[in-house]
């Protein structure tokens, strides 16, 4: 059967895409903090726990909400809707804060609530949090982006109809050096006309290769 | 005609011992690691903990290094790294794999990696680049002579049944044919004091599904699968991967779901794959951490299952919680149940107090053990399932 990319978002150099068009620009990134709470007040998200979560998290569900913005929740049983995500250095934006709070037995402040963050996975359980989705799930790390990991993983999923749709990329953040690529691939026989502005790409190498550079 | 997946080679460094071999009979034998250390450096107050033997793994590992005459120090690799390889090596020993095989393809599962690295003492002794999880790949990759670029799986504590799963899957979709699934993790200030922090830590060794249990206890080690779509030459008592599957609580991201409906759907989907009926189920290895609510729920999702009968068990009371290794050990171990035909029991156990009532194995016997389950859950809300069954 085949898969199609039926929306994407990409976040990154300050810019915000989704299905290709330009909603969000911060010119001057002074840090990741600043440039999520803009984009959060300007897309006008109502998520009290965002402000518990860390980077990571913060990063993966903004883009998350982006791509689920048509509302596709009602359109697939909730163990039907997969997410695979990978990046490349885990949770260690996390990690680092967390051991500077162990750092010194003087100042020895280990909070459950640091901890929880120092796993990469974390920002998946936010999202399927968001949305009620119970389907399958996955992070990977590679060292950079690997489209062709990250296709076969999730062309296994759709074309053995362990989910009928995927939300699938990359969350990258450390410091204040970020970069995030959503896209939802389903599959062709469940596509509803969403987005009239956007024609479904097929899932394919080249097309999440593209993605990755939208900017 | 799906293709079958066998399992045809394995290891386990744990506390008691550097293979599989070795850890079996020191459960035979009744032991469990799990000891009180104290570490003043690393954690305030003495706790119990399942460590590999250090003076072992680096005699061990010099001796790896020999063999390969491989050109690099014993100290360029960290405490993980030693561990990893060791168990590769020792998982590809008396095996035909060719390793440049462009078939073939690495997984490693970890959820912290080198963390250690990030430890004051260690500042400066290893390339910063090293507490990547990637790195740790890279390492096993340069080491061993490994072509593809490999897989690495950072999913919380179900990273190993996840990492066998996803193996699973890309040889049976027919991505390659052979593949070696490694996970660790090591004992660092970093876990401990986190666990500490969320007070999951039992005060002694770990308790799974006793109506005493108060918690956690950690361990580091090492657990490697290598499976392949090629029918290995002895036939007899060989095991198969039958089938898996992956569930989301969407509940909380700390705490398992009330209910264990996910975990259960997890365990309906793998048997309803693999083709088994509950009732032929002959043992489930359970995640079994000894948290209170971990083993509440995992007993409501095995018995909404059907499986209420089914001998289950928890092997963390032998090394304690491994986290990305658990699940590759347990595998291991329950590997071992179906080839010997035993039932191990639930070390720490001393009175089943759970909720639903389920079958946990108290005493090691000998039982027919043919189809098995295995299963895991952590933070994220993540649970896995994985069905084994004996040719």
């Amino acid at each position: 059967m085949d898969k199609l990319i039926t929306s994407f978002v990409y976040i990154g150099e300050g810019k915000v895409f989704v299905n290709k068009r330009l909603i969000f620009y911060q010119e001057k990134i002074v840090t990741f903090a600043e440039f999520i709470k803009a984009l959060y007040k300007q897309e006008q998200v109502s998520y009290p726990k965002f402000y518990k979560m860390d980077s990571l998290s913060k990063l993966g569900f903004m883009t998350s909400e982006l791509l689920l913005r048509n509302e596709i929740q009602g359109r697939y049983q909730a163990d039907s809707l997969a997410i695979v995500l990978a990046n490349s250095s885990s949770s260690l934006d996390t990690d680092i804060n967390y051991q500077e709070s162990i750092r010194d037995r003087s100042a020895y402040f280990p909070s459950p609530s640091v901890f929880v963050y120092t796993l990469a996975n974390i920002v998946i359980g936010e999202i399927c949090i968001r949305h009620g989705f119970k389907g399958e799930n996955t992070f990977l790390i590679s060292e950079k982006f690997n489209s062709g990991q990250l296709l076969d993983f999730v062309s296994e999923i759709l074309d053995n109809r362990r989910a009928e749709a995927c939300i699938c990329g990359w969350v990258e953040i450390l410091g204040n050096q970020f970069k995030a690529m959503m896209a939802l691939v389903e599959n062709d026989n469940t596509i509803l006309p969403l987005n009239p502005d956007f024609r479904p790409l097929p899932f394919s190498l080249t097309a999440i290769t593209d993605l990755m550079n939208v900017n | 005609m799906m293709r079958n997946i066998y399992a045809v080679s394995d290891n386990i460094i744990s506390s008691l011992g550097f293979t599989s071999r070795e850890n079996a009979a020191a459960m035979l034998a009744g032991e469990t690691g799990i000891r009180i250390h104290h570490d003043e450096q690393r954690y305030i107050h003495p706790l119990p903990l399942s460590l590999v033997n250090t003076g072992e793994l680096n005699s061990r590992f010099q001796a790896v290094l020999d063999i390969t005459k491989n050109d690099k120090p014993a100290d360029y690799f960290t405490r993980l790294e030693k561990m990893l390889i060791l168990s590769v090596h020792d998982a590809l020993n008396g095996i035909s794999l060719k390793i440049n095989d462009p078939q073939l393809i690495l997984i490693l599962s970890t959820t912290k990696g080198n963390i250690d690295l990030l430890e004051e003492k260690f500042k400066g002794r290893f390339d910063h680049k090293r507490v990547y999880l990637w790195a740790v790949a890279y390492v096993l990759k340069e080491f061993f002579g490994f072509i593809n670029t490999p897989m690495i799986i950072s999913n919380a504590c179900v990273s190993g049944v996840l990492a066998l799963i996803t193996a699973s899957r890309m040889l049976r979709y027919g991505k390659y044919t052979n593949a070696i699934i490694t996970g660790g993790d090591i004992i660092s200030e970093f876990v401990i004091s986190g666990f500490q922090s969320f007070q999951a830590l039992s005060p002694s060794a770990c308790k799974p599904f006793d109506q005493n249990r108060n918690g956690l206890s950690l361990g580091e080690g090492c657990g490697t699968v290598i499976l392949s779509s090629n029918q290995p030459d002895s036939g007899y008592n060989t095991v198969k991967i039958m089938g898996g599957s992956v569930t989301n609580d969407a509940n909380h991201i700390s705490g398992p779901s009330r209910t264990g409906k996910e975990l259960s759907m997890a365990i309906n989907k793998a048997l309803l794959e693999s083709g088994t009926e509950p009732a032929k189920v002959d043992f489930i290895s359970a995640h079994g951490t000894a948290t209170v609510f971990n083993d509440e729920m995992e007993s409501k999702a095995i018995a909404l299952s059907k499986l209420g009968d089914t001998p289950v068990n928890s092997f963390k009371g032998y090394w304690g919680h491994t986290l990305g290794a658990a699940g590759l050990m347990e595998s291991v171990a329950l590997m071992t149940s179906m080839k010997r035909n035993i039932l191990f029991r639930t070390a720490g156990l001393d009175v089943t107090g759970i909720m639903e009532k389920i079958n946990v194995i108290k005493e090691t016997t000998s039982s027919p053990v043919d189809s098995c389950v295995k299963t895991a859950s952590g933070f994220g809300g993540c649970n896995t399932a994985l069905v084994f069954q004996k040719t």
